[in-house]
């Protein structure tokens, strides 16, 4: 058996992105995630990549849109204030067509905020983030083995589908050591990057990457094409995880770290007699609609637990509305405010009527 | 079979390595390790903190609101976190720093060590830590002393590789104060 | 008959959506001119700015990466540092240089990025409709200083190729001008300088290029014209202002 490696959920990532052949990081330092920068800077040059830091997040993402564009695989990583501020780029790649990973290992805000662990940047993740009406791959670990699985996917999906990736965690699993193993990378079927900007002696003549479309029609078609390409992947890379789900009468579901703790109360409730179950999704977007529309024929009572006031109930409701009653339990983000078993066991008892 | 504990003191007692060190020792002997260096319920305090929670199959949740254990090294952790511990848990702590003050624990074992004191005797006071791991390991048989011993090479730097046997002498030490300890109900 | 003039094999032929009296096309004739010269039209790549010049690709026959507005110094260094063996351009306006990308051109010339950047400078936001750059003159009229550049609250403009020659990462920084045909000459020879810093891989090289805008200006092209010499060389004089190799 292989020996397992015990290392943070930012390392993993940074482990994860040079095995997975990224060739260049560019960033800008900020908490909770500069392990994976402090990483990247020491070992991706031996590997032959660039690790650069640089003078802003704006400029890193860009960065990443011109590495890409050149058709080399790259990546940033922030948090909040800095994703935020990386949403220009973010839209561009999404317009230009472009792949490239971004990690977000989010703290809370609004503002400033503060590093502790947060959820609440569920809408600006799924949501797109940026101006335009387009959609990102968001994937979202709760373990340190899944920020390096995830993290080796997201290239790939990316490369694929031709839309940014984002891995999607908070500083729990970004902070958080655990025991993992190291897979070798193997590369999925990719489609060759005829479309990258490598001088005209590669290609067949003039490549482009642009994300202005002036033309009658052209963008237009863009959008439509765009949206073809989410529901592809909606159907072919939807990924999640169900826990005791299938005799369940309340089906808990909660995504990244508060999945971890969500699971050991579902656990702890089945101890009670208590017929609880989770759903947990692994791809935020695409969110996987058809498992929750699924389990919502066999279970009517749906609830939610984030670590904020709400965001990923929305996307549970759109699922499950027609046959199940969907309730939300939350902490804001804040420090101290992060959950126990114990708290979640005590929601999933209140819904069940007591010990049954 | 899934374990889990919770350690605090204050920065510089070693609260994160010995976190550390017990998840080297509980890798070793093949189980899943989750080591959130941080606490739930009560994250700000100016204290050091860490959960490990160790396991054969799953190790859930890395958040520990009432640990199975608990290793309090200083006052302000053992008045904060000592009534946490879980009913019929183990609460170990650092006689040396802490005064109990005769308060009651209801359904918590006490196991109060002079750690300090002992990590002064054995040479150097910043070895708490140390005597502490042996001292979990001794009590719950959660994990072997010689995996303690194997995992030091992991959870120390290179350069602290000299003082292994130092350490290899406080856990032991932990470990045989404990075992001949009288328990407080 | 000897041929003594043609198109630049880098240049398309297709007509410009410039206006009559716009020196962006001249800029881009210099630059396809410059990249025949060396023969490094099949590696090189362009990126483009927001602006006028957005639509470098329609213009030159290269490959081309769009940039976000005033990101192309990030995009080229994305470009270049995956693909040091290509050459790699920013072809970018005044506001878009000047303005909402100051920081990105200070710290990729800072870093001394083996790129080539020309910088348009016409003293106004062409394509928005003549609003107020950061190289508007002082007293100028435009749409957003329609009482006058006041440089006690706008601050005086940029000059950018000085600015820039005092940073260590910057081989070699020069401003042109098109507007008469002795400018146009030394413009042609001073661009190909700098494309030759890059090939050479000397390091950072910047050239600004003084642009008639007639449209936003308001007037007629040879009045345009006229107003470079009269008006923006006084200020934004021309020349080399570093040349650390002294080629």
């Amino acid at each position: 058996m292989q020996e397992k490696i015990f290392a943070k959920g930012n390392e993993a990532v940074a482990m994860a992105a040079i095995e997975a052949g990224c060739r260049c990081y560019f960033g800008y330092p900020i908490t909770p995630q500069s392990d994976i920068p402090e990483y990247l800077a020491r070992e991706l040059p031996k590997s032959g990549g660039v690790f650069m830091q640089v003078e802003s997040e704006i400029a890193a993402i860009n960065m990443v849109l011109g590495a890409s564009a050149a058709g080399v695989r790259a990546m940033t990583s922030s948090s909040g204030p800095g994703i935020s501020l990386k949403q220009e780029g973010i839209s561009y790649m999404a317009g230009s067509e472009l792949p490239g990973v971004i990690v977000d290992i989010m703290r809370q805000g609004p503002g400033l905020g503060g590093i502790d662990a947060s959820q609440a940047d569920y809408w600006q993740a799924t949501r797109g983030g940026g101006h335009g009406g387009y959609r990102i791959i968001v994937l979202a670990p709760n373990s340190v083995q899944e920020m390096y699985d995830l993290t080796m996917l997201a290239f790939d999906l990316s490369d694929i589908y031709r839309m940014p990736a984002m891995v999607l965690a908070d500083s729990v699993t970004g902070q958080m050591k655990e025991s993992f193993v190291t897979k070798r990378y193997t590369a999925a079927e990719l489609p060759e990057k005829s479309w990258a900007v490598r001088g005209r002696s590669e290609g067949t003549g003039q490549n482009v990457v642009k994300s202005l479309k002036l033309g009658d029609g052209e963008m237009e078609a863009f959008h439509w094409n765009m949206i073809k390409r989410c529901q592809e992947l909606s159907e072919k890379e939807s990924r999640w995880e169900e826990f005791m789900a299938d005799d369940a009468e309340l089906m808990v579901t909660a995504f990244g770290s508060t999945s971890r703790i969500a699971k050991t109360a579902v656990a702890a409730a089945r101890e009670e007699g208590i017929k609880a179950g989770l759903i947990r999704p692994i791809t935020l977007f695409p969110f996987p609609r058809k498992a929750y529309e699924n389990l919502s024929r066999k279970c009517g009572e749906f609830l939610v637990i984030e670590l904020s006031t709400g965001q990923m109930v929305d996307d549970v409701k759109l699922a499950v509305e027609r046959n199940a009653a969907v309730s939300f339990y939350g902490r804001p983000p804040g420090a101290g405010s992060l959950p126990t078993p114990e708290e979640l066991l005590e929601q999933i008892r209140k819904h069940c009527g007591g010990v049954r | 079979m899934r374990y889990d504990l919770f350690i605090a003191g204050y920065g510089g007692q070693g609260v994160l390595l010995a976190g550390n060190l017990l998840s080297y020792a509980a890798i070793h002997e093949g189980k899943n390790v989750s080591f959130f260096p941080a606490y739930g319920v009560e994250k700000r305090g100016g204290a050091a903190m860490c959960t490990v929670v160790f396991a054969d199959g799953d190790t859930g949740s890395p958040v520990v609101g009432r640990p199975s254990v608990s290793l309090l090294l200083n006052q302000l952790s053992f008045d904060k976190f000592a009534s946490k511990v879980k009913q019929g848990g183990i609460c170990i702590i650092n006689s040396t720093l802490v005064k109990t003050g005769g308060e009651s624990l209801e359904g918590i074992k006490l196991i109060q060590l002079p750690m300090g004191d002992m990590a002064v005797e054995l040479g150097d006071p910043r070895m708490v830590n140390m005597v502490a791991c042996g001292a979990y390991a001794a009590k719950t048989s959660a994990i072997a002393i010689s995996s303690l011993e194997k995992a030091l090479t992991k959870a120390l730097s290179e350069r602290n590789h000299s003082l292994i046997p130092a350490n290899v002498k406080a856990i032991e030490a932990g470990a045989a104060a404990v075992n001949g300890q009288k328990m407080i109900d | 008959m000897k041929q003594v003039f043609s198109r630049p094999e880098s240049l398309r032929d297709v007509q410009t959506h410039f206006c009559p009296g716009c020196h962006h096309g001249g800029i881009h004739r210099l630059v396809a001119n410059s990249l025949d010269e060396f023969g490094i039209r099949d590696r090189t790549i362009g990126c483009a700015s927001v602006g006028c010049s957005v639509f470098l690709y329609a213009y030159l026959d290269i490959d081309v990466v769009e940039s976000p507005h005033g990101r192309a110094p990030a995009v080229a260094t994305g470009v270049k540092r995956s693909r040091p063996d290509r050459i790699v351009f920013t072809y970018q306006g005044d506001g878009d240089l000047a303005a909402i990308g100051t920081s990105e051109i200070i710290h990729a010339a800072n870093r001394g990025e083996g790129m080539t950047v020309i910088f348009v400078n016409n003293t106004t936001y062409g394509m928005t409709g003549g609003q107020m750059a950061p190289t508007t003159m002082p007293g100028q009229k435009t749409t957003t200083s329609p009482y006058g550049r006041d440089t006690t609250k706008d601050g005086s403009p940029f000059r950018m190729a000085e600015l820039l020659s005092n940073l260590d990462g910057v081989a070699f920084s020069a401003r042109v001008s098109l507007d008469t045909p002795k400018n146009v000459l030394q413009a042609k020879k001073i661009i190909n300088m700098a494309f030759r810093y890059q090939i050479e891989e000397r390091g950072f090289s910047f050239v600004e290029a003084l642009s008639a805008c007639p449209t936003n200006w308001g007037m007629p092209p040879l009045a345009a014209n006229r107003r470079i010499g009269e008006e923006m060389i006084p200020y934004f004089p021309l020349g080399i202002f570093k040349n650390r190799d002294n080629i």
